[in-house]
C-alpha cells in the first residue's frame, strides 16, 4: 500500500501565515498594559561590583522599576540557575546568576534590568544606572587559563579547570608502541556562535486570577523550562505555563534556560504587569551562549597498509564562565571523531577551561564538526605521507556496511553504549565520489594549473549522532469537528516540526493533512518532554505521533465497526471519513466518531469501548541512531588574494528513511551552508582583555546568497531498526564534514606549495599568511 | 519627547499617527500599526529582514525614521499583492521550492524580490543572488530562494 | 538598539539648513542614513539635535558639461548608477557603485553621506580621490570649494566645518575613450572593501600613456594615491607585463589593521588589487583606440 503522506513532498502547514507575514514571533505578540525591559550588563570581562545605582534611571520618566540581585531573592528560591546535566567529570560548579551581584565574570552579564513603559525609555534608563566596578584580570584564552598563575575566572577559585574526562578503549599504548607509522599534528577549531535571525526574546504575564504564570519565550525547550521556574518561584509546574511562539530559528543556544527569562518571569510577578523582553542584535553577541575555541593534538597509528591501530590526543575545549547546559560539546567533538571509523584503540584527554566570555553550549552539530575535522584531516594527513590516495584510506578504514549493527566501545554523555545501528559508509563514500567524478576534476584540475588557477577537491565522511532520547510525548485526539488535534513540548524553529508531525498522524487518520492542527511547545496542552535539539524530534516526537496515531487509528476502527456495523478490518480511513473498503460510500466521519465516543449520560458507549479518540505516547528510546554522510568539495584559491570561494559541493547523506523529501533537503543545504559559513567566515573574536570585538553582522560574517555554491544532493536511506518510522535526525548532519572537506580540498588546490590546513575558520588573511611563509 | 503626527500610506490605506520623532519606520509599522510582519534581526542595517517597499524601491526600514515615512508610500510583506485568495506567484513559489523554513528573512526576501521582478523580469540566476546578497537567512542555505524566484519570474511572464 | 533622543527638523532649504547647523549644539546631519542611523541605533552618535536632509530642494541633480560632472551631495547611489550619463562620460563611477552595499542601501544611501562619513573603504571617497575631485559645502559665510585632497583630515573625518553643509561634487572628466578599472577585495558580495583599487589611464595614438591616476581605498584614513607609480607609467607603452611591474610598489604602504585583515595582508592585496584596476584600465583604453 502506497503512502499517503510519508515519504511525500507535501507543503507545509508553516508556510501560509509566515508567506503573509501573520506569523506570531515573540515579538508580535501584543498584551494590553506590557511593560519592556531592558537589561544593564557587565562592561567588563571581570570585575567587582562596589555598588550599583539605579537612582537616576529609577527617576526617568517612564521608567516603573530597576530591579537588582536583591529584588530577585525576595521572590525566587534560588538567585542562581542550576541547570547543568549530570556529570561526574565536574570539579567546580558555577551557575550563571539571575542577575550578577557581587562579581561579574563575561563581558554581557546581565546585572540589572529596567523596566518601562517603551523600550527606547528602557535603552535610555539602562544608560543611567551607575555601577561601580572593581576591573579584575580576565582569563581569555583557554590554553593560558589553565596555566600556573592564571588569573581565576571566579574570584574565591584557586583555578581555571572545570572538568577533565577522558574518552578511551582498547590498547592505546600497543597500538603506538607497534604501529609502523605515527602522524601528530596540532588543530585549532572554532564555531563562533548560532546567529539565528531572530534573537532571544520572552513575555511574562502573571494572571491573578488563576494564579498562572505564562512565559511566551523564544525556546527550544519549553518544557525544560517549565521546571526550573517552578523550582526557582517555588510554584507547582502546574501553575506555569511556556509556550514557544514561531521562532526564527534556533540552532542550538535557544535550547538553554537563560537568566533574562527567569528575571523576566520574577519582573512579571513583582510588578503585576505583563513584562516583555526582546534581545538586540549585539546582546545576542555577547550574551548568548556560542561555541568557540578547541585546542587539539591528536595522533594517528596506522599500519603500512594505511590500516588505523589507534588515535589518540589531548584537546582543552573553552567553557566560558559558567556551565549553561553541561559538557555536550567537548563530549559530543570527542565521541563523534571515530564514528565512521574503525578504530581498534582510542583516547582522548579533554581539560575544560572556564574563561571569563559567555557559556558556551551546542551550536548546530554540538561538537561532531570538530571531532569530524580532526579525524578527516588526521587520515589526511597519513594518506599523504604514505602516498595513498585520500578516498582509499578511507576506504580501508570506513565500518563496513556487514558488521553493522556495530558496536564502539565507549557510552554517550548519559551512559549509552554507542552502537551504529544502521548505514553504507562504503556505500555512501562510493556514491559521493562517483557523482562528482574525481577523474574528470583531475583533469580540471591540471587544465586551471597550466593557466595559473589553482583548485582543489576534498574529502569527508561523518556520522552524527542523532535522536537523542529518553522520549518526547504527543498526545492525539480527534474533535467532534473531526479536526485531529496534535500537541507535543517537541519545539518548532523552522524545520517544520509541525508538518512532519502532521504528516507522520495523517498516515494513520486518513491523509488530510488539512485537518491536522499541530501545538508544538505549549506546556499547556503537554507536561512531558524536552524540547528541539541533537536532531532528535522527527525520532523522538515521531515515534510517539506514530505510536499514538496508530492508536488512535485503531480505536477509531473499532468504534466505526460498531457503529457501522461492519467488520474493523474491512474499515479504513480515508481524507476525514472511515470508510468500507470498497463501498466508499458507506462512511462515518472521524467528526462523528469523536462525538459519539464522548458518550451521553447513562448510555453505554459504543462495544462498551473506552471513551474519546485519543491517545497520548511517550516512546522510550535510549540508544543513539547514528546518520551519516559524505561530502565532496571543490574549490578555488585565489593566489593572489587567498581567497577561497567554495565552487560545488556533493553531499550524500543518510537519515535512515524520510518523511519529507524536500524538508529534509532544505535541512540538509541549510546545513551546509552554515558549514561553509563557519569553515570560511565566522570567526567570534576576543580582545586579550576579553572584551568581543565582533559585535555586528558587518564583522561577524554570515555567508550570503552570493557566496553558496551549487550544491548537488543525493540520500540514501537505511533506515534504522530502533523506531518503528526508521527514521533518524538530519538536521544538524550538513555541517559536519564540511569543513573537513572544505580544509582538504584547499590544501589539494596549494598543494604545489606544500600548505596544510589545521584550522577553521580559514580566512584569507590566515592563508595568506600560510602562503606568504610558502613563498607563494 | 519630540512628537510629530505623520500621514502616509501603508499597503494602500492612508494612516495619519503622532508619533515620537525617533521611532524607527520599522517600530512603526510593528507597534503602532500592528503589521508584525516586518521583523527587526539586527537593527543596523545588514541582515535585510526589516525591508519594505518605500515608493515603490526596497529599504532597510530600521534605518529609516517613522517621520522620514511622511507623505510616502510603505508597502510591507502583509500589502504584496495577492490575486483573489490564492497565493501571488512568488509566495507560492516560495512553499513551493522550501523557500523558507523558520520564515523571520522572508518578509525581507519577499520585498526585495518583489522589486526585482518588477524592474528586471526575467533575471539570470547571478542577477536573484545579487538581488538577495542583502538579506541574510541562517536556514535555507538560498538555494531554494532563488530556485523560487526563478520559477516565480517564470510564472509572472507566461501570466 | 533603539536610538537616543533628539529635537528632529526638516528643513527645505539649503539655508535653513545652516540656520539650524549654526544655531543648533551636538547636531548631526542625516543624509540617506544608512550609515547615521546604525551609529544612532547602537548610540554611537548621540546627537542632541538630527537635521534631515532629505526634504531639502536642489541637492540631488546630476549635471554633466562638457568637462565636468557634477553630481549633488543628495543623490541617491542608485541613481549615479543607472545614470546614463555618469555611464557614458564617468563609467568608472558605475562600476564602483555596484560594489557599494546592497540594492537596499543604494536605494537611500547618498554620495555625499558617504563622502561626510569617510569611511576608509568607501568607493565613492576612492573615486574623489582619483579624479582629484572639488566638492562645494555651503556655510553661514557662502559657498565654499574643497580640493579633495583636503577633504579627510583623519579617521572619518573631514575638513567640513560644523556649520558647513556638503552640497555637490565636481568630477573633472577625463576624454572620452579613456581606460578605467575599478577592483576590489571584499569577503562577501556588498561588504566594505578590505583593499579597493581604482585606476584611469589616458593613452596617446601610439598606446603610450600620457595620464595616469591610481588611488587605493582601504588602506587608510583616506584613499592613497600613488604619484610615484603614475609618474612612472607615462610614456611607457600599456601592456601585460607593465601592470604587474606597476603594482608592486603597492606592497610597501602603510596599511591599517581591523578583524578582517593585517596590514600585511592589506599590502598583499593591494599589489593584486592594483595589477587588476590597471590591467582593467588598459584593456578599456587599448579597446577604445581599436573601436576608433
Amino acid at each position: 500500500m502506497t503512502a499517503k503522506t510519508i515519504g511525500q513532498r507535501t507543503a507545509r502547514l508553516e508556510d501560509p501565515a509566515l508567506l503573509r507575514g501573520k506569523a506570531r514571533f515573540v515579538d508580535d505578540i501584543r498584551i494590553d498594559g506590557t511593560l519592556h525591559a531592558a537589561f544593564v550588563r557587565s562592561l567588563h570581562a571581570h570585575a567587582k561590583i562596589n555598588s550599583i545605582d539605579t537612582g537616576v534611571a529609577a527617576a526617568l520618566p517612564g521608567v516603573v522599576a530597576v530591579l537588582t540581585r536583591d529584588d530577585i531573592k525576595a521572590v525566587a528560591q534560588t538567585d542562581r540557575l542550576v541547570v547543568a546535566l549530570p556529570d561526574r567529570s565536574y570539579k567546580q560548579q558555577h551557575h550563571r546568576c539571575i542577575l550578577a551581584g557581587d562579581e561579574v565574570v563575561y563581558v554581557g552579564e546581565p546585572i540589572a534590568m529596567v523596566i518601562a513603559v517603551d523600550p527606547y525609555v528602557a535603552e535610555d534608563a539602562v544608560t543611567l544606572v551607575e555601577i561601580d566596578y572593581d576591573t579584575l584580570p580576565a582569563a581569555t584564552d583557554c590554553r593560558a587559563a589553565l596555566a600556573a598563575g592564571a588569573p581565576p575566572v571566579h574570584s574565591g577559585a584557586t583555578h581555571n579547570l572545570i572538568a577533565e574526562f577522558a574518552s578511551s578503549y582498547g590498547d592505546v599504548e600497543s597500538a603506538f608502541n607497534d604501529a609502523a607509522h605515527v602522524f601528530k599534528d596540532s588543530y585549532w577549531v572554532h564555531r563562533g556562535c548560532a546567529q539565528s535571525m531572530e534573537c532571544r526574546g520572552c513575555i511574562a504575564t502573571h494572571d491573578k486570577v488563576h494564579d498562572q504564570l505564562t512565559l511566551w519565550s523564544s525556546t527550544q525547550t519549553p518544557l525544560v523550562a517549565v521546571r526550573l521556574l517552578a523550582e526557582m518561584l517555588g510554584r507547582e509546574e502546574a501553575s506555569i505555563r511556556v509556550v514557544t511562539p514561531d521562532v526564527g530559528g534556533g540552532f542550538g543556544p535557544k535550547l538553554v534556560f537563560y537568566p533574562e527569562e527567569a528575571a523576566v518571569a520574577i519582573a512579571a510577578m513583582i510588578l503585576d504587569r505583563p513584562v516583555k523582553w526582546i534581545e538586540d542584535r549585539r546582546e545576542h553577541f555577547v550574551a548568548t551562549t556560542q561555541e568557540r575555541d578547541q585546542y587539539w593534538d591528536a595522533e594517528i597509528a596506522v599500519d603500512a597498509a594505511g590500516k588505523i591501530l589507534g588515535i589518540r590526543g589531548s584537546l582543552v575545549h573553552d567553557h566560558g564562565a559558567y556551565t549553561a547546559r553541561g559538557l555536550t560539546v567537548p563530549q559530543g567533538a570527542v565521541a563523534a571523531l571515530t564514528l565512521a571509523y574503525v578504530v581498534p584503540a582510542y583516547r582522548m584527554d579533554v581539560k575544560v577551561a572556564l574563561t571569563n566570555k559567555v557559556p558556551v553550549t551546542p551550536i548546530r552539530g554540538a561538537g561532531q564538526p570538530q571531532g569530524v575535522f580532526v579525524m578527516e584531516r588526521l587520515l589526511d594527513r597519513a594518506a599523504d605521507e604514505l602516498n595513498l590516495d585520500r578516498a582509499e584510506i578511507r576506504r580501508r578504514n570506513l565500518v563496513p556496511a556487514e558488521a553493522m549493527p556495530y558496536k564502539k566501545d565507549f557510552v554517550t554523555r548519559g551512559g549509552v553504549p554507542i552502537v551504529l545501528d544502521s548505514g553504507d559508509y562504503p556505500g555512501c563514500q562510493a556514491d559521493a565520489l562517483a557523482r562528482a567524478d574525481l577523474n574528470d576534476f583531475r583533469i580540471r584540475q591540471s587544465e586551471a594549473r597550466a593557466a595559473g588557477r589553482y583548485i582543489g577537491v576534498g574529502l569527508a565522511n561523518y556520522v552524527e549522532g542523532t535522536g537523542r532520547g529518553p522520549y518526547e510525548q504527543v498526545a492525539i485526539k480527534i474533535a467532534s469537528s473531526g479536526k485531529i488535534e496534535v500537541a507535543t513540548g517537541a519545539a518548532a524553529m523552522g524545520q517544520s516540526t509541525k508538518t512532519m508531525l502532521a504528516q507522520i498522524v495523517a498516515e494513520q487518520l486518513g491523509g488530510a493533512m488539512d485537518q491536522v492542527v499541530v501545538t508544538a511547545g505549549d506546556s499547556g496542552k503537554v507536561t512531558m518532554g524536552f524540547g528541539g535539539f541533537n536532531s532528535r524530534q522527527a525520532v523522538m516526537a515521531g515515534s510517539s505521533a506514530h505510536a499514538a496515531a496508530v492508536k488512535v487509528r485503531e480505536k477509531a476502527l473499532l468504534a466505526a465497526s460498531h457503529l457501522l456495523e461492519v467488520d474493523a478490518a474491512d474499515l479504513d480511513i480515508d481524507g476525514e471519513n472511515v470508510v468500507v473498503k470498497g463501498a466508499a460510500d458507506i462512511k462515518i466521519s472521524l467528526g462523528q466518531v469523536a462525538k459519539t465516543m464522548a458518550g451521553a449520560a447513562g448510555f453505554v458507549l459504543p462495544g462498551n469501548m473506552q471513551p474519546g479518540l485519543d491517545a497520548t505516547e511517550s516512546v522510550v528510546i535510549n540508544a543513539m541512531t547514528y546518520g551519516n554522510g559524505s561530502a565532496v568539495v571543490e574549490v578555488e584559491v585565489d593566489i593572489e588574494t587567498a581567497d577561497v570561494k567554495v565552487t560545488r559541493v556533493v553531499f550524500i547523506h543518510d537519515a535512515g528513511r524520510i518523511i519529507n523529501p524536500t524538508i529534509v533537503e532544505g535541512q540538509v543545504v541549510g546545513a551546509i551552508a552554515h558549514g561553509i559559513s563557519n569553515t570560511l567566515y565566522e570567526w567570534m573574536g576576543y580582545a586579550d582583555d576579553g572584551q568581543p570585538v565582533t559585535t555586528n553582522l558587518a564583522d561577524y560574517l554570515l555567508i550570503t546568497a552570493t557566496e553558496m555554491p551549487k550544491i548537488e544532493l543525493g540520500h540514501r536511506e537505511s533506515p534504522t531498526p530502533l523506531n518503528p518510522l526508521g527514521v533518524k535526525g538530519v538536521g544538524e548532519s550538513g555541517v559536519l564534514p564540511i569543513p573537513a572537506a572544505i580544509a582538504a580540498a584547499v590544501e589539494d588546490a596549494l598543494s604545489p606549495f606544500g600548505i596544510r590546513i589545521r584550522q577553521f575558520p580559514l580566512r584569507p588573511n590566515d592563508l595568506a599568511a600560510m602562503l606568504a611563509a610558502a613563498g607563494a | 519627547m519630540d512628537q510629530r503626527t505623520i500621514t502616509l500610506t501603508v499597503n494602500g490605506q492612508t494612516v495619519t499617527e503622532n508619533v515620537s520623532t525617533r521611532t524607527t519606520l520599522a517600530d512603526f509599522l510593528r507597534h503602532h500599526l500592528h503589521l508584525t510582519g516586518t521583523h527587526l534581526g539586527c537593527e543596523h542595517g545588514v541582515c535585510g529582514a526589516c525591508t519594505v517597499l518605500l515608493d515603490g524601491r526596497s529599504m532597510r526600514s530600521c534605518l529609516l525614521l517613522a517621520v522620514q515615512a511622511d507623505g510616502h508610500a510603505v508597502t510591507t510583506v502583509e500589502g504584496l499583492a495577492e490575486a483573489d485568495g490564492a497565493l501571488h506567484p512568488l509566495r507560492q513559489a516560495f512553499s513551493d521550492h522550501h523557500a523558507l523554513q523558520c520564515g523571520f528573512c522572508t518578509p525581507g526576501m519577499l520585498t526585495t524580490l518583489t522589486e526585482l521582478l518588477r524592474d528586471n523580469p526575467n533575471p539570470t540566476e547571478a542577477e536573484v543572488q545579487i538581488a538577495i546578497s542583502g538579506n541574510l537567512c541562517r536556514c535555507t542555505g538560498y538555494q531554494s530562494i532563488v530556485a523560487a524566484t526563478l520559477d516565480a519570474a517564470k510564472q509572472m511572464r507566461l501570466g | 538598539m533603539k536610538p537616543p533622543a533628539f529635537e528632529y527638523h526638516a528643513p527645505e532649504t539649503i539655508e535653513e539648513v545652516v540656520g539650524l547647523l549654526s544655531s543648533l549644539e551636538n547636531s548631526r546631519l542625516l543624509a540617506g542614513g544608512q550609515s547615521l542611523m546604525p551609529m544612532l541605533n547602537m548610540r554611537y552618535a548621540m546627537p542632541d539635535h538630527l537635521i534631515d536632509l532629505n526634504r531639502v530642494q536642489g541637492l540631488s541633480q546630476i549635471a554633466l558639461t562638457d568637462s565636468e560632472l557634477r553630481i549633488g551631495a543628495m543623490t541617491r547611489q542608485r541613481d549615479i548608477e543607472f545614470s546614463s550619463d555618469v555611464a557614458k562620460r564617468c563609467p568608472i563611477f558605475v562600476e564602483a557603485i555596484r560594489h557599494v552595499g546592497h540594492r537596499q542601501t543604494r536605494n537611500r544611501g547618498t554620495i555625499g553621506g558617504s563622502l561626510c562619513h569617510l569611511d576608509p573603504s568607501a568607493e565613492m571617497v576612492t573615486l574623489c580621490a582619483l579624479f582629484d575631485a572639488t566638492v562645494t559645502a555651503v556655510g553661514p559665510g557662502g559657498t565654499r570649494t574643497i580640493p579633495f585632497a583636503e577633504f579627510p583630515t583623519s579617521f572619518m573625518t573631514s575638513s567640513l566645518l560644523p556649520d558647513e553643509c556638503l552640497t555637490a561634487i565636481n568630477i573633472h572628466l577625463w576624454p572620452q575613450g579613456h581606460g578605467f578599472g575599478f577592483v576590489e577585495f571584499a569577503r562577501r558580495h556588498g561588504d566594505f572593501a578590505l583593499v579597493s583599487a581604482a585606476a584611469l589611464l589616458e593613452l596617446d595614438r601610439h598606446s603610450t600613456i600620457k595620464r595616469a591616476a591610481l588611488a587605493l581605498g582601504g588602506v587608510g584614513y583616506a584613499p592613497l594615491r600613488m604619484p610615484s607609480i603614475e609618474k612612472g607609467l607615462i610614456g611607457r607603452r600599456a601592456a601585460p607585463a607593465l601592470w604587474a611591474e606597476a603594482a608592486r610598489a603597492c606592497g610597501d604602504i602603510e596599511a591599517l589593521e581591523d578583524v578582517h585583515a593585517s596590514p600585511a595582508y592589506r599590502r598583499r592585496l593591494a599589489v593584486a588589487m592594483a595589477r587588476r584596476a590597471l590591467a582593467a584600465a588598459g584593456e578599456r583604453a587599448l579597446a577604445a583606440q581599436t573601436a576608433h
